[in-house]
């Protein structure tokens, strides 16, 4: 019968190439999680020293894929000492209140050619939005690379208020970048 | 008639005048304020206004050059005269080496510079703390030295005036031009 065949060659193949493939751990010694932002018309960048992320992501199994990325916001690097210390008070990130920025996908869609396209969502101080995050994902045997970018707008996330709330020195838009390299699990 | 100066070599030197204090008292301000959006938005101004008079230093110096500035007067011992030109060299030294040192610092310190927010001015040194610190250092060194040279030359024109009693103040007025 056709369909006990094709469970049968299923439950044959896909514990292989599920374990095989499926890329779990985060090497944080090549993963980057960057930020570029515009002040008073100049592109700024900064970056996020610390962040986890849990992972399951196998190319052939994307309706099983999983990705929590949480950012320690108390790690930022603004490009100043000053900006460090600013960005951690109440009108921004207010690190004691909400110390994690989180990302959880809750679906994985191939776009074709190495290009996929995470939906999920994002909180920030308090506030969740619903996001697509563009990634492209390169294996090399062991581990993968994923590259990607995306805009947020800080209003929407109550990033920079008061005196800040104004976009005429910072402006709305922050594109955060990443490379998240990931090894298969053992 | 005495020679005077240029209206061109006049403007210049007033106009530069105004700009150089405006710069030096904002320098010397806004480094002290906490990190605000005004502190930002001064900081871009005070870039933007040094981009702007190291240009106008360039254009000066080229005009200088090319016209001769009237001579000193004949009763200055040679003492005062090479004193009068070292001072002359030392400002115009400060005038190009501040605005150089303030472009560096911003690179070393991660902060580029955006002529009115329009021109990129290319970053010549990759980021770097220390270097940065160490042109910090620089940059406010230059600009004592500087105020200091301000001070003698300001008050060199007011000996000039009121105690030698000759046309070196004068001449160099927006009104003398308009008799001669």
């Amino acid at each position: 019968m056709k369909p006990t065949f094709l469970a049968l060659t299923l439950a044959a193949t896909l514990p292989w190439s599920a374990y095989a493939a499926e890329y779990r751990q985060i090497q944080a010694d090549q993963s980057a999680i960057t930020f570029v932002y515009q002040q008073m018309g100049v592109a700024m960048e900064g970056k996020f020293r610390r962040f986890t992320a849990q992972l399951q992501f196998d190319p052939e199994r994307l309706e099983s894929a999983q990705a929590t990325v949480e950012v320690d916001l108390a790690s930022i690097d603004t490009g100043s000492a000053d900006g460090d210390q600013e960005v951690a008070g109440k009108t921004w990130f207010d690190t004691s209140a909400f110390p994690t920025a989180r990302f959880v996908a809750s679906r994985v869609k191939a776009l074709g050619d190495h290009r996929y396209e995470a939906t999920g969502q994002l909180t920030i101080k308090g506030k969740t939005q619903d996001i697509v995050v563009p990634a492209t994902f390169a294996a090399q045997g062991q581990s993968g690379v994923f590259d990607g970018r995306f805009t947020l707008r800080r209003a929407d996330f109550a990033i920079g208020q008061g005196p800040w709330a104004a976009f005429d020195v910072v402006a709305n838009d922050v594109q955060i970048q990443f490379r998240l390299t990931a090894r298969t699990g053992e | 008639m005495t020679p005077h100066y240029t209206p061109v070599a006049k403007t210049l030197h007033w106009l530069m005048a105004v700009l150089l204090f405006g710069l030096l008292a904002l320098g010397f301000t806004m480094t002290d304020l906490p990190l605000s959006p005004q502190k930002l938005q001064l900081y871009s101004w005070h870039k933007w206004a040094g981009v702007t008079v190291f240009l106008l230093v360039l254009f000066r110096l080229a005009w200088r050059a090319t016209h001769r500035p009237p001579p000193l007067p004949d009763h200055l011992p040679k003492m005062m005269r090479f004193a009068a030109h070292a001072g002359h060299a030392l400002l115009y030294l400060l005038m190009l080496a501040i605005p150089l040192s303030g472009w560096l610092m911003s690179s070393a310190k991660g902060f580029q510079t955006v002529w009115f927010g329009v021109l990129p001015i290319p970053d010549l040194l990759d980021k770097d703390k220390e270097l940065g610190d160490l042109l910090q250092t620089v940059h406010l060194s230059l600009n004592l030295l500087f105020v200091a040279v301000i001070v003698g030359h300001i008050g060199a024109a007011l000996k000039h005036h009121f105690i030698d009693r000759d046309d070196v103040l004068t001449r160099m007025l927006p009104t003398r031009n308009l008799e001669s």
